[in-house]
């Protein structure tokens, strides 16, 4: 169950990376920075899609729930970088990432479901 | 008569009365639908359908109390658009069983979203039932946002940390779990450092023939680990009951009942009263199970469970809303 969740982040990445996200491809990445500065991450079925998102210093992530159950979504390090309120069908969660890393986040609600930010 | 004398015991090794066989054969009822009674050293199994020939003596043990579980009052989706009215129905049913239970425990998600008007709403229909005491503990739904205050405030007077507590009953001793706080990423659920050392000290003065009732929201055994179905140190909780010849632990959280028997520990998980989930990996999530609507009572339900002094095992039985 894991390791076909990871490769599907794997995957995504991956096709993050072929759009040019932070890889160095220079002459994609600052158009593709202005058009898709907010990115998506769904949360169906009980988990996050994509797992791992790879996006630019600044940009906006938006999360968004399609499941029929409530769900939050919360950075696992100590200080909560990011922490939403809980979100019912269709409900929404914004945060901007100003400064790169990696931030793992997960439901507070359903722990099991886990997801992860790089920013670069 | 001659019926029930097929389910007498034939071998008492123990001599608790109960023989293997006769309790696996009672265990395996239980999950769809049985009565186990246990009386002068003689176990009997009945069908629910049969329970309308059964008469009250036959089921009343010495103290007869019930579960109910995952009311989720305030989840309005398709699954289950009224949830107030299967929590009625629950009511009902519980009114109507001829065993009068003294007391009710809630395993949790009382409220889907921790709203007050959700409490509010749990607590007029819960009025209504015959038996006037309910014993709570939280689910994940109770405790959101405010880390549980709201729960604690209505429903933990006289309870330690988040929430957790013990009674006696009747030479039973209850002890009320919470497993859905301080969740960690990646984990399931969690009972903490503090509670388990409450556990330890709370069992240490009991006699090893006491019978215990556990109750807790997420499951205290590994139903489904990769659904979130378990308790990551549960294991340890369950270390300190090892030397108690009667454990029954009743959770929720799962919508479906399901029975284990591990030594001297049985465990149960009670239905909702609001909506199914799938059995464990048989669809994409746990999420809310769709059914058609003339069907959804029968798969919400409620759990009834006696005791007989002197007895080795609580019989539980499970009955739908339908």
């Amino acid at each position: 169950m894991r390791r076909s969740v990871s490769i599907a982040g794997l995957a995504a990445a991956l096709l993050l990376g072929a759009l040019g996200f932070g890889t160095g491809q220079k002459s994609y990445a600052a158009s593709a920075q202005e058009k898709t500065s907010t990115m998506e991450v769904k949360i169906d079925n009980f988990s996050f899609g994509p797992v791992t998102l790879t996006v630019p210093i600044g940009a906006t992530v938006t999360w968004t729930n399609r499941d029929d159950i409530p769900h939050t979504v919360v950075s696992t390090d100590d200080s909560k970088t990011f922490k939403s309120k809980v979100l019912d069908t269709d409900e929404k969660f914004s945060f901007t990432f100003s400064k790169a890393g990696t931030y793992p986040y997960f439901c507070s609600i359903h722990p099991k479901m886990t997801g992860k930010v790089i920013v670069q | 008569m001659s019926e029930k004398k097929k389910d007498q015991l034939l071998h008492d090794h123990n001599h608790d009365g109960v023989d293997r066989r006769g309790f696996l054969k009672c265990m395996a009822w239980a999950g769809t639908g049985a009565f186990c009674v246990m009386k002068g050293g003689v176990l009997n199994s009945y069908s629910l359908s049969r329970i309308s020939e059964m008469s009250a003596a036959d089921m009343m043990g010495e103290l007869s109390f019930v579960q109910i579980s995952d009311s989720h009052m305030g989840f309005n989706k398709p699954a289950n658009p009224d949830v107030a009215g299967t929590l009625k129905a629950a009511v009902e049913k519980i009114n109507a069983l001829s065993g009068a239970p003294e007391f009710m425990l809630h395993t949790g998600d009382i409220s889907h979203f921790s709203k007050p008007e959700e409490f509010d709403t749990v607590d007029q229909i819960l009025k209504n039932a015959t038996p006037k005491d309910v014993f709570y503990v939280p689910g994940e739904h109770d405790v959101l946002n405010d880390d549980g205050k709201q729960f604690l405030e209505r429903y933990g007077k006289g309870s330690k940390g988040a929430g957790w507590y013990s009674f006696d009953k009747k030479g039973v001793h209850f002890i009320g779990l919470v497993n859905v706080m301080n969740l960690k990423a990646g984990g399931l659920g969690t009972l903490g450092h503090d509670q388990l050392e409450w556990l330890e000290d709370d069992v240490k003065h009991l006699k090893h023939s006491t019978p215990l009732v556990v109750f807790a929201h997420v499951p205290l055994w590994s139903v489904y680990p990769e659904w979130g179905w378990g308790t990551d140190d549960s294991a340890q909780a369950l270390a300190y009951l090892k030397k108690f010849g009667s454990v029954t632990v009743l959770n929720g959280h799962i919508h479906q009942t399901m029975q284990k028997v591990e030594g001297n520990v049985t465990f149960h998980t009670a239905a909702s009263t609001a909506f199914p989930q799938p059995q464990p990996g048989k669809a994409d999530s746990p999420g809310p199970m769709k059914v058609p609507a003339e069907q959804l009572r029968s798969v919400l339900g409620i759990t009834d469970v006696n005791y007989v002094r002197g007895q080795h095992a609580l019989a539980v039985v499970d009955s739908s809303l339908a």
